[in-house]
């Protein structure tokens, strides 16, 4: 025990002194989510705000063959620009990026009208063009609902009530709440925020083990008369501290910055007080020790500071996997999942930030689970350490 | 293998048992690769006892397995009372091993450095204080122990390490090729140094590939090649008994009959 301290102390007086290692523990892996996470907001209000006031041009070609639906677009705040292009000229205007959409009103149009047929009309688009979607799809809608205000003024002119050829009345009732609506962009907080514990504790697990190899110290620091997975033990002490360190910061910042964003402006609210920090700050503590095991397993069977940096960077990976698997198949919390460490940690954040109430035995399982697997990697790591190979 | 290797008790050249590390018939393989074959010696207090070889005799292994870093595949040793096997822990407490690759921890200073393996030895603040100050003053690391190690010289790094290995006054020193980079200056005084520990009644092992150094430092002297003792003695002992003029003459013909012996 005394040796475990002894090695703790020095780790972390050490390791707060390293340039790289502070940089990358207090200021690169706590503040990467929650620049990024300002960067989407800022993009996603510019595009809503844009989006809201932009009034839609199209261009059309014969447009002088349907002037009663060229005024029904200009009443919606459709502005007409009036182009001569084929189908063939249109389909290149559109994969140039010339025009988002183009309507094509073709000759026989005027003539099916009066026939009482169906008149042809060409919305010619690029379905791939995700930026060009809701604007086709707002077209698309308007040229429905002209489609209907006809089909009512002929009914009507033949005694008919236009109600009939409406047998439903489908009344949409969005139960999202404020808060869940947030999630879409909140949810990646937590994938940042274990990022940001990895981050915090990467250069001190790849320190204290091919580190000390590396530079030497470790054969004289194995003739102590101490048993080595107590001097193991403690360095995987001063790397959880560090990740918890990092964890700290990065909910600071993120609690300051979700405040500084007008999230209302969104139609969302961010669930994410000092309260929710602490919370989210407790039921994230047990995944600092296995990330700190973890670590220091895999860089004990590395030769080199460069090599282990090498591995380390596909360790900070992991955590992503259960939450992108997650995120697929849209997993509900649930007694199994709790015990999956990383997914567990993300599920409870998540329901943190939306407010929803959390089991304890979820909890009490997401707990016990994380912190039995770091218990034994640890052991693991300590095992290592008897190993006679650890001297390269 | 050469039964004069195996028959010849270890303590020919010692009076009684007041040997202070002892070792006998070690073998340590790594996979397939013989380290070493059949080492035992004795290395006894108040005196330089020197390991000399070529690179890759199995010098390292040697000193590795007497630090308790390895364990021997056969043969066994003690220190002072204490037996490798049974006591590992108790071993260490007792030697002061100065390891072939001994870096220092950048980021703290040489005295810090110093203090953290008197800590990790269980030694209190006063002492650690205390013993720091001695080695300090001995080594001549005044006007750099409290700078950061990250800008030392390799003497300087060396200097630090010595002084870790010996802060919690070990009656036993085991040093690996302790002089290998350093200059002129850093050399004599690692030299007087080891002769100031002899002096005090410490036991000092030490490895070298240097002929001169184990000449003209050593009160005895342990040829090894290819992982076997080839020859044990006095300087003067080994010379006289391979009848050469001089003691590097006597170590090439006492690794010659050791290749002869494969």
């Amino acid at each position: 025990m005394r040796a475990l301290v002894i090695v703790w102390l020095k780790e972390m007086r050490e390791n707060l002194r390293d340039r790289r290692t502070l940089l990358s523990a207090l200021v690169i892996g706590p503040l990467f989510g929650p620049v990024m996470f300002a960067l989407m907001i800022g993009l996603l209000l510019e595009k809503t705000v844009s989006e809201a006031d932009e009034k839609v041009v199209l261009a059309v070609t014969g447009s002088a063959r349907a002037p009663n639906l060229m005024r029904f677009l200009e009443e919606h705040d459709v502005a007409i620009q009036a182009v001569a292009f084929d189908l063939e000229k249109a389909r290149i205007a559109i994969r140039n990026g010339r025009h988002e959409a183009i309507l094509i009103v073709p000759a026989d149009y005027p003539q099916r009208l009066r026939d009482g047929l169906p008149a042809p009309v060409q919305l010619v688009s690029d379905s791939a063009d995700n930026r060009a979607g809701k604007y086709v799809a707002r077209i698309r809608a308007l040229l429905s609902a002209y489609s209907s205000q006809l089909a009512s003024s002929r009914l009507l002119a033949r005694g008919i009530n236009a109600e009939v050829i409406r047998p439903l009345a489908v009344d949409e009732v969005d139960v999202s709440t404020p808060a869940g609506r947030a999630l879409l962009v909140l949810g990646m907080m937590t994938y940042f925020i274990l990022f940001a514990m990895l981050m915090g504790g990467l250069y001190l697990a790849i320190d204290a083990t091919a580190g000390e190899r590396e530079r030497g110290s470790l054969e004289p620091l194995l003739t102590i008369p101490a048993a080595r997975s107590q001097l193991i033990y403690g360095k995987i002490l001063a790397t959880c501290c560090f990740m918890l360190l990092s964890l700290a910061i990065t909910l600071t910042a993120f609690t300051v910055g979700v405040k500084l964003v007008p999230l209302e402006s969104l139609g969302m609210s961010a669930n994410f007080g000092p309260g929710v920090a602490l919370r989210v700050f407790s039921v994230a503590v047990p995944f600092a020790l296995l990330g700190a095991s973890l670590m220091t397993v895999v860089a004990s069977f590395t030769r080199t500071y460069k090599e282990a940096q090498g591995y380390l960077t596909l360790v900070l990976l992991i955590p992503t996997l259960p939450i992108v698997f997650a995120g697929l198949y849209s997993l509900r919390p649930s007694n199994w999942l709790m015990a999956v460490p990383s997914l567990s940690q993300h599920l409870l954040m998540t329901g943190l930030i939306r407010d929803e109430p959390l089991p304890a035995l979820q909890i009490a399982i997401s707990v016990l689970t994380t912190l039995a697997a770091g218990l034994i990697l640890a052991w693991i790591a300590g095992r290592l350490y008897e190993r006679e190979a650890i001297l390269g | 293998m050469h039964p004069e290797h195996r028959s010849r008790p270890v303590l020919h050249l010692v009076l009684g048992s007041a040997s202070m590390i002892e070792v006998q018939g070690l073998r340590k393989y790594f996979g397939s690769v013989a380290a070493v074959r059949e080492v035992s010696f004795a290395a006894l207090d108040g005196q330089i006892t020197g390991l000399l070889g070529p690179n890759g005799a199995g010098k390292s292994t040697t000193l590795r397995i007497l630090s308790t870093l390895l364990e021997p595949d056969a043969g066994g040793g003690r220190i002072d009372s204490l037996d490798l096997r049974a006591d590992p822990l108790g071993v260490r407490r007792l030697i002061g091993v100065l390891p072939h690759s001994s870096g220092v921890y950048p980021n703290l200073s040489g005295r810090e450095n110093i203090d953290y393996f008197g800590r990790l030895q269980g030694l209190d603040r006063g002492t650690i204080a205390r013993r720091s100050r001695e080695l300090v003053e001995l080594l001549e690391m005044g006007d750099f122990v409290e700078r950061r190690a990250k800008g030392y010289s390799q003497g300087q790094r060396l200097k630090v390490a010595i002084a870790r290995a010996l802060v919690h006054s070990p009656r036993n020193v085991v040093l690996d090729e302790p002089t290998n980079g350093l200059d002129v200056m850093a050399t004599r005084a690692l030299r007087s140094l080891l002769r100031r520990l002899r002096d005090e009644g410490h036991c000092v092992l030490f490895s070298s590939h240097v002929m001169q150094e184990v000449a003209t430092l050593c009160d005895a002297v342990v040829i090894i090649a290819h992982g076997i003792v080839v020859a044990r003695g006095t300087p003067d002992q080994i010379r006289a008994r391979s009848g050469a003029e001089s003691l590097e003459d006597a170590f090439v013909a006492a690794i010659g009959s050791a290749e002869g012996l494969q």
